[in-house]
């Protein structure tokens, strides 16, 4: 049986100098190898419980443990594990993709080999060899979206945290993006994923979790969830579980 | 070892290619340091070189108005166009209004009258006071020496005025002196003093010998270079506020921070590497300026600039370099956007300067600043370079000046660690 790639148990979580709590008592797990979708309307503290499994926020109760190995408690040491493609583009719009690959490399631990060789496949693979030596801030946003997902994965991570990755970019870019995802899964890398784009969610995961309110309201492969619920799409699943209302919180 | 190095690559590559941020960087001080060293070279060769446009009228037409007026024309401060004694205040005034002159002397009319007669009173009432009798034949008038009056453009600063003032009453000295003198000699021996005696009594004043303290012995006397180009480097190196700070700010809010958070690497690398690089950046900073002192000045007429011990030079750069790029990283982890690091990074560089003595000198701060004053790494950074640039010091003689400095930047440096603790940074 696989090990938990993520487990959370019994977690709280309370903003600063705000008294209602984002999360109590939330347990989720994702197990290794999973493509795992995390939905919820706006608000629903999809970011927030993501920052906490990647120890960008510092969780009151309960525990979040990345492979067994507890987050709260080896903060530096466990961020080799895994990988992170936030929403936002992460990265230094004055260098060049293999610059910013360099400079992200190292920090994340590689040496001067690797990090060259890891630059070379991944701008291959990414379709950036072209423009490898041009800044980043004249590239078009599909190309930044996969200049932003080749520094997540330099490092080879176990899990690969994903926020979005394929926001406002053009067909060609997502298909390059969510080919090289399975690719990424298929080699063992267990994924992440939060996004507004259901038609590309029901492609990429086979398991997901509804997150509302700060609560998991389903949890389940796909299909048994579209079983359950006598859905045909996730669109549907999501609908039904969330309601209609606009959640602009 | 190699995550450092990789940051500083960074970091420079980051720099270079931020252009606009390298002329704030290097022209800044350049300008600020030739400006105001030629500006204040200008002031003190407008005082010293016959340049300052004066009108004289002299409605006197005595022997004591023209001694008045050979007087001042031997100051050597200025350049005097004389006008007809007809020339009315107006007149005089409507000149100067259009500028051809910033300074007017008015001698009125019964000058030499009245100078003659108090030198009479004051010299029978000298001989009584010794017990000797005076030419009683003498006849005085009693009523008071009519003031010379010194018009001025309101363009004339304080300071300048008073220099001026300070030039006329010399000379109106000179002209009394001799008055009383020769009236003294007529009293005693009833004839006039020759010529030979009245220029031996009057031309006998004693020199002033002017000798700048220096550590090293040297009488160089310091130029307006040795002031100005140690003063406005120590200024530009605390304004990489503007460009450092800003880096610090950009790098929190566009998201690089986020994924740096995320990876297994300390944020105090990156700190670190900030101080080296931007060390280096001050460093440089200060060898262009102090090289375009040493050779370019003195072709654009400006006064060379004499480079002092360069130990001494070397640690008090480095150690007001680090100073200067300690503070700008502190602005850059507290301020919230690149606006508020602009603005309280410029806002408080200036005003550490004004009370650090880079506006004002030290010596003439009111005394509830000279506390102040000492808070100001500014005033230590300037306090050190002026004790080797125009004390001619040694490294140990400004010791005293660089361990304060290391104090504020410790202290900069862990309100830094603090700010990037608080705000969940490190």
């Amino acid at each position: 049986m696989n090990q938990a790639a993520v487990r959370i148990s019994s977690l709280g979580f309370t903003y600063p100098r705000q008294q209602a709590a984002c999360f109590s008592n939330l347990n989720l797990e994702v197990t290794q190898g999973e493509r795992f979708g995390l939905f919820g309307p706006n608000g629903a503290g999809k970011t927030t419980l993501m920052n906490c499994m990647t120890g960008l926020l510092n969780y009151q109760q309960g525990s979040v443990q990345l492979l067994g190995h507890e987050i709260a408690h080896h903060k530096k040491s466990i961020n080799r594990l895994f990988g992170f493609v936030p929403q936002d583009f992460s990265f230094y719009q004055e260098l060049s993709p293999a610059e910013n690959l360099a400079f992200f490399g190292a920090w994340a631990g590689l040496g001067k080999s690797e990090i060259k060789t890891k630059t070379d496949e991944l701008l291959e693979i990414l379709g950036l060899t072209d423009v490898r030596k041009k800044k980043v801030q004249e590239f078009s946003g599909g190309m930044k979206r996969r200049v932003n997902l080749a520094i997540g994965v330099i490092h080879n991570p176990q899990i690969l945290f994903l926020d979005e990755p394929t926001v406002g970019v053009d067909v060609h870019s997502r298909h390059a993006i969510i080919h090289y995802l399975k690719q990424l899964n298929e080699n063992g890398t267990t994924l992440i994923y939060t996004s507004h784009q259901l038609s590309e969610a029901e492609d990429l995961c086979n398991k997901v979790a509804l997150i509302d309110d700060g609560r998991i309201i389903a949890h389940d492969t796909l299909e048994q969830l579209m079983f359950d619920h006598k859905e045909d799409g996730l669109e549907g699943l999501f609908i039904n579980l969330t309601g209609k209302s606009f959640r602009d919180s | 070892m190699f995550k450092l190095w990789s940051t500083i690559l960074k970091d420079i590559r980051i720099l270079t290619r931020d252009k606009l941020g390298l002329i704030f960087m290097f022209v800044m001080p350049i300008v600020l340091a030739v400006v105001i060293t030629a500006v204040q070279n200008s002031t003190f060769e407008m005082l010293n070189t016959n340049t300052v446009p004066m009108i004289l009228c002299n409605r006197d037409t005595g022997e004591a108005g023209k001694q008045l007026e050979a007087a001042i024309t031997k100051a050597g401060m200025f350049r005097i166009q004389t006008v007809t004694p007809d020339q009315t205040d107006e007149a005089i005034s409507g000149r100067m209004h259009t500028k051809d002159a910033v300074i007017a002397i008015i001698i009125p009319a019964d000058f030499t009258k009245k100078i003659k007669s108090k030198s009479d009173e004051i010299a029978v009432k000298a001989l009584k006071n010794f017990g000797m009798q005076a030419n009683d034949g003498v006849k005085t008038d009693s009523g008071s020496v009519q003031p010379i009056t010194m018009l001025y453009h309101p363009v004339l600063q304080e300071t300048f005025r008073r220099s001026i003032q300070g030039a006329l009453r010399s000379a109106l000295q000179v002209v009394q002196n001799k008055e009383v003198l020769k009236s003294l000699y007529f009293n005693l021996n009833e004839k006039a003093m020759p010529d030979s005696m009245e220029k031996e009594l009057i031309g006998s004043q004693v020199a002033i010998n002017e000798i700048p303290v220096s550590r090293s012995g040297s009488r160089n006397i310091p130029n307006a270079s040795q002031h100005n180009v140690p003063a406005w480097t120590v200024f530009a190196m605390f304004f990489i506020v503007i460009s450092l700070g800003g880096s610090v700010v950009r790098e929190k809010l566009n998201g690089s921070f986020v994924r740096l958070k995320t990876l297994p690497t300390n944020y105090l690398v990156s700190v670190l590497s900030k101080q080296l690089t931007y060390l280096f950046v001050t460093v440089t900073q200060a060898a262009v300026v102090f090289s375009l002192g040493i050779w370019l000045f003195p072709s654009m007429g400006l006064p060379r600039l004499a480079l002092p011990d360069l130990a001494g030079v070397t640690v008090v750069t480095l150690v007001c370099g680090w100073c200067a790029v300690s503070y700008a990283i502190m602005i850059g982890v507290f301020a919230k956007t690149q606006e508020q690091s602009n603005g309280i990074g410029a806002v408080s560089i200036v005003l550490m300067a004004a009370v650090g003595g880079l506006l004002v000198p030290s010596f003439a701060m009111p005394q509830s600043f000279q506390f102040v004053m000492k808070l100001s790494p500014l005033h230590w950074c300037l306090e050190a370079y002026y004790g080797l640039f125009l004390e001619g010091g040694k490294l140990k003689d400004v010791a005293m000046n660089i361990l304060p400095l290391l104090g504020i930047t410790l202290v900069i440096q862990l309100i830094t660690l603090y700010g990037l603790r608080r705000k969940n940074l490190i």
